[in-house]
């Protein structure tokens, strides 16, 4: 096991230098432009821009810059230059918003996937699976756009039910709830669809298998058999799944999410900076982005060779 | 990402009389394939391609999905028709001072308070058929079909990208091990830690500022083809991926074998042995990428970083129209609308095709324990 963990960390701390180069070339070398007035911002003085190309290094080579600006990002000192923010700060303070809203919504769409996937898998063929099949096609097919404007219109608008979104701090446990509704449904949805469409494969997957033939020939009930035996192992791929997915919302996939909603967390951040084309924030994000990613890979690789012998045998005999 | 068992090369260990074995292998393991799916089934015969075929039509659900997208595709493809025949105005023609005369009625296109007018229908001629957006004044409905040529231009065009892509990636690492396929593998882990989103919204922005110059290539940043080409290469490694570990396995058999000993070429190996076998994989991802492809430009340009204004797509429809969402939610409302049918319709389809030319999926529905009659569990 410890061998297994640290090949993963090895190789895990080379891809998060092949990403943080992918990054930097991105922003560096791919625009056509003067990198240190991108950096500095649209209405920026000349005096910035020099500032800004002795702060990030760009009369000095391509490796030096690379280091300069790495350092900047990962040491917290990293600016803003149109909104004069530290955007390390800045990205830390909006964490527990984001992790808020994707943690409810991983509740909910776990729950609805799993359900329906099962569902839909014990009734293969039949007309409760076509029914959840199509049920899952929408929601994959839905752009949270929609549902979610649909949703603003209806339950805050035209109903007042909900009250109009913004994010409360869940020192008010309540109001953060009350809050997070809408937020946590138009998040879920797509997941849910998605994940009863794998866990429906796997388990039809799964009862091909011996053991579960042999489990019928015990005797053992249907309902006892489908679960116990067919949804236990059908859930592998599905926590996979769960936890690439997780990772990329808290690193900041739920931008549209939390831009729709004004939920103040690293997406909102992300897409006002966008808006303003504020080069540092973006590429600080994207960088902790991917960087959560990595993480939840790792912490992923680790519960399924917890789970799964076979695979931390497999991995260390290569 | 551990390395692959499969990296010894097979060329090398051909044994002598494979050959005249395996003569005809092509034909025999899609021979088999159809065993394999129609499992004595007298009803069924022909080859593989018409038996899916039989399925898919079978499957009227998922051909209705089909002619919903074509329906879809040629109302957007005829927008210049409605633009000038019927509304008598263009995508990015503002009407902001304009009233429309309607039976003695006067109504002014926008209001004083910022208001535009609302669906019109026919009462106008057609004109402002779905009222106009925002503060310009601009036809909604004109505006919604330019805007889905350049959503589906989007999503067909990078589908086609992510899968010219995949397939010489997925080839050129499954056939060739060592360090091609290293190299090839390594780059693909790194684009696949990276978040889609992310990725894409870094190079849009980053793109959409400064615009893109490769050599003697120079794409304007407004230009459609920036979107388009992001999405296409975000996409690509997970269609590389499925199709490389296809091809790993393809590799071991028997009529791979036959090809080296007839003294085929790498090339030919790989896109005329190998690739009609990779066909119907390449078809199912291919339709669900166009899908996915939609639903990332939908995001990109919602955020700024795809599709850029004046010119119209679903998103960034959306996007003006999500500002004043409860003044007039339709313009928020229709162009959703219109991304969700069109991505619903091939998602529909593209998992009836999945159904129809994977035999695997017959085989598990068979595996139910024979609890109904086999006629009436068609692919879903």
């Amino acid at each position: 096991m410890l061998r297994f963990l640290i090949r993963r960390i090895l190789g895990a701390i080379a891809v998060l230098f092949a990403i943080s180069v992918l990054v930097f070339l991105i922003f560096n070398v791919v625009p056509a432009t003067n990198p240190a007035q991108r950096i500095a911002g649209k209405n920026a003085t000349p005096q910035l821009i020099e500032n800004v190309e002795k702060e990030w290094g760009f009369d000095k080579s391509l490796p030096a810059q690379y280091w300069t600006q790495m350092k900047l990002i990962f040491t917290g000192k990293v600016q803003s230059y149109q909104s004069h923010i530290n955007i390390d700060k800045r990205i830390a303070e909006g964490i527990p918003a984001t992790a808020s809203l994707c943690i409810g919504a991983a509740i909910i769409w776990l729950a609805f996937g799993i359900v329906f996937g099962y569902f839909s898998a014990v009734r293969a063929g039949g007309f409760t699976d076509k029914a959840l099949t199509v049920l899952a096609l929408v929601g994959i097919s839905m752009p949270v756009f929609w549902l979610a404007s649909l949703m603003l219109y209806y339950f805050t608008y035209k109903i007042e039910i909900f009250p109009a979104s913004n994010y409360v701090s869940l020192s008010n446990p309540w109001q953060w709830f009350t809050h997070l509704v809408l937020p946590w449904i138009s998040l879920a949805v797509l997941y849910a669809g998605f994940y009863s469409r794998v866990l429906r494969s796997s388990m039809l997957d799964v009862m091909n298998e011996d053991y579960v033939r042999t489990a019928r020939a015990k005797g053992l009930s249907q309902r006892r058999v489908m679960t116990r035996h067919v949804l236990r192992n059908s859930l592998i791929p599905v926590i996979t799944l769960f936890g690439l997915d997780f990772g990329v919302l808290i690193g900041g996939g739920a931008i549209v999410t939390e831009t729709l909603f004004n939920i103040e967390g690293v997406g909102l951040f992300t897409s006002e900076a966008l808006k303003q084309q504020d080069f540092p924030s973006i590429m600080a994000v994207t960088l902790f982005g991917a960087f959560f990613i990595v993480l939840f890979n790792i912490l992923v690789d680790v519960a399924y060779a917890y789970l799964d012998p076979r695979i931390r045998l497999g991995a260390s005999a290569t | 990402m551990s390395s692959d068992p499969e990296k010894s090369g097979n060329e090398a260990v051909v044994p002598e009389g494979t050959a005249a074995f395996g003569a005809g292998p092509g034909l025999d393991s899609e021979g088999a394939r159809v065993v394999e799916a129609e499992g004595g089934d007298g009803r069924q015969t022909g080859g593989p391609w018409a038996i899916a075929w039989r399925r898919l039509r079978r499957n009227k659900f998922a051909l209705f999905a089909l002619g919903v997208f074509f329906v879809i595709l040629i109302c957007c493809l005829l927008a210049p028709v409605w633009a000038n025949h019927v509304a008598h105005t263009g995508p990015n023609t503002t009407h902001t001072l304009e009233k429309l005369h309607e039976g003695g009625e006067v109504k002014e296109v926008v209001e004083p308070s910022g208001k535009a007018i609302g669906p019109q229908w026919f009462s106008a001629g057609g004109k402002f058929f779905l009222g106009a957006d925002g503060h310009l004044g601009r036809d909604e409905m004109v505006r919604l079909l330019y805007g889905g040529r350049s959503s589906l231009f989007i999503g067909i065009v990078a589908a086609i990208i992510t899968t010219v892509l995949a397939v010489i990636l997925g080839l050129l690492a499954g056939y060739y091990s060592g360090w091609t396929d290293t190299v090839i593998s390594r780059i693909m882990d790194v684009i696949w830690a990276f978040p889609v989103v992310l990725l894409a919204i870094a190079l849009g922005i980053v793109l959409a500022v400064g615009g893109l110059e490769i050599g003697p290539i120079h794409v304007k940043s407004s230009s459609l083809w920036i979107p388009t080409l992001i999405i296409g290469v975000v996409y690509t490694p997970y269609m590389a991926r499925p199709l490389r570990g296809e091809v790993l396995a393809l590799r071991e058999k028997e009529f791979i074998e036959a090809a080296v000993a007839q003294g085929a070429g790498s090339l030919r190996i790989m896109f005329v042995e190998l690739m009609p076998n990779l066909i119907s994989t390449i078809i199912v991802f291919f339709t669900l990428n166009i899908a996915n492809n939609m639903l990332l430009e939908a995001v990109l340009s919602y955020l700024g970083a795809g599709v850029q204004p004046p010119s119209s797509s679903w998103g960034t429809m959306i996007s003006e129209g999500f500002e004043a969402l409860y003044s007039q939610p339709l313009l928020t409302i229709i162009p959703g609308t219109a991304i969700l049918l069109t991505v619903l319709s091939v998602n529909i389809f593209g998992d009836g095709l999945r159904d129809a030319l994977d035999p695997k999926s017959k085989v598990r529905f068979e595996a139910r324990a024979g609890t109904s009659d086999p006629d009436a569990i068609g692919p879903v």
